[in-house]
């Protein structure tokens, strides 16, 4: 195919709008074509000016203010207002959250490595040149590709009719311990998923649900033995919302 | 933020509407060019958003929905009277001819307040299109619930922006080597 058609193409590639395999197959040119790898380039230099010179203006701080007053819902109020009632859980809480202060914290600084490993795992796969090991939309090529190269399996969701599309997988290794890594992509993100056996000790008593490590959203919960962590730059809801298409597919 | 029937019984307008505020905002003043016509017009959006809310449909795009309020309500503000012009889709506007500046030059050269200024000279639907795209990451989709036209229609339209703002850039580039 000439490179003007691919061309034609690239506003759409590069907005996240391409079927699946068109984009895989619009990758693949690139990788052979510096013509077009460079007008891509290009291409996403002035989006990315556009995209900083467009977040312009910002509201003032009373004007802020203004708009929270007038439409968040009123603060509930106590039901137990006197000091009496209040005073004695209070204590007894304050005495409990001593003695678990420092559990967790030994906890929360296990758990931050874990999603500090994982995203850069995330990060260094797409700056790869070879991302995936198996380039395919198709769950049903994706899933048997991880057949004798992991120890567990699991089910894809079907993507039809979503805003996200499966981009292919890897094998990774979290400490010692072999998982598929899966890429999704929506609109122009790519979010990891990753799916380990739940028996190693530290990720049995992680902490499941959403957060955010180093600027990048994460999910992460169990399903039948096996523990599921979503990462990516997408927001939160697209996070939440793949999440539950992979919690569907069990 | 798609929104389902489960998630509208327990997700109340507050929780919806007021992460975008920032957003609405920014965008707002970009129509407006005005920090008070885009405080008049964000208020607006916001007392039309919740009187509307018992009728948003579930399973919608909330943000789309709400943009399309504001800029609707911007275009029957007399500034929006004013401001929109219509395009004539089928046969485009007539856009600057492509210069010899090479793409690489340009992108060297332009800067952040240069492309501001370009953007603040584009005809509104090129402005508001490569907002909702390139700012708000919006998909074809969303913007197409947001402006209320065909998916065809942003596809070209957002082609045309594009071409538009570069040429825009180019001009201001030229201008301003003549000017040294």
């Amino acid at each position: 195919m000439a490179c003007e058609t691919w061309r034609a193409n690239l506003d759409r590639y590069l907005d996240g709008e391409l079927a699946p395999a068109d984009a895989a197959d619009f990758s693949a040119h690139l990788r052979s074509c510096a013509d077009c790898t460079g007008e891509i380039l290009q291409t996403v230099q002035i989006r990315r000016l556009v995209h900083s010179a467009g977040k312009r203006y910002t509201p003032s701080a009373e004007f802020r203010n203004k708009i929270g007053k007038q439409f968040a819902s009123k603060p509930r109020r106590a039901r137990f207002s006197k000091w009496s009632i209040v005073f004695v859980p209070a204590l007894v809480l304050l005495a409990a959250a001593l003695l678990l202060s420092s559990y967790f914290d030994r906890q929360q600084k296990a758990e931050q490595e874990i999603f500090s490993e994982l995203a850069d795992l995330h990060v260094a796969t797409l700056a790869s040149s070879t991302p995936v090991d198996v380039l395919s939309s198709d769950r049903h090529t994706v899933k048997p590709w991880f057949q004798g190269k992991i120890p567990f399996t699991f089910n894809l969701p079907e993507l039809a009719g979503t805003e996200f599309s499966l981009l292919g997988g890897r094998v990774f290794y979290l400490h010692q311990t072999p998982g598929a890594h899966l890429i999704y992509q929506v609109r122009k993100h790519e979010i990891s998923v990753f799916i380990l056996p739940d028996s190693a000790g530290t990720l049995k008593s992680l902490t499941e649900g959403t957060a955010s490590v180093l600027t990048f959203n994460t999910d992460t919960w169990t399903e039948n033995g096996l523990r599921y962590f979503v990462v990516g730059d997408a927001n939160a809801g697209d996070l939440q919302t793949l999440a539950k298409l992979l919690q569907g597919a069990g | 933020m798609r929104v389902s029937n489960e998630g509208l019984n327990t997700a109340s307008f507050e929780d919806l509407a007021l992460p975008l505020f920032e957003q609405l905002y920014n965008f707002a003043h970009w129509l407006t060019q005005d920090r008070a016509e885009a405080e008049d017009l964000v208020q607006e959006t916001y007392a039309k958003a919740l009187r509307g809310f018992s009728s948003f449909q579930p399973g919608t795009n909330f943000r789309a929905w709400m943009y399309r309020i504001l800029r609707n309500s911007f275009l029957s503000s007399r500034t929006g009277l004013k401001t929109m012009v219509v395009l004539d889709e089928e046969n485009g506007e007539a856009l600057p001819a492509e210069t010899a500046t090479p793409e690489a030059l340009l992108i060297e050269q332009a800067n952040q307040q240069m492309v501001q200024l370009a953007m603040e000279a584009l005809p509104l639907p090129f402005r508001e299109i490569l907002l909702l795209c390139e700012v708000e990451e919006m998909s074809y989709q969303e913007i197409s619930e947001a402006l209320a036209i065909p998916i065809g229609t942003v596809m070209s339209r957002l082609s045309r922006a594009r071409k538009a703002l570069r040429g825009a850039l180019q001009t201001r580039m030229t201008g301003g080597r003549r000017g040294m």
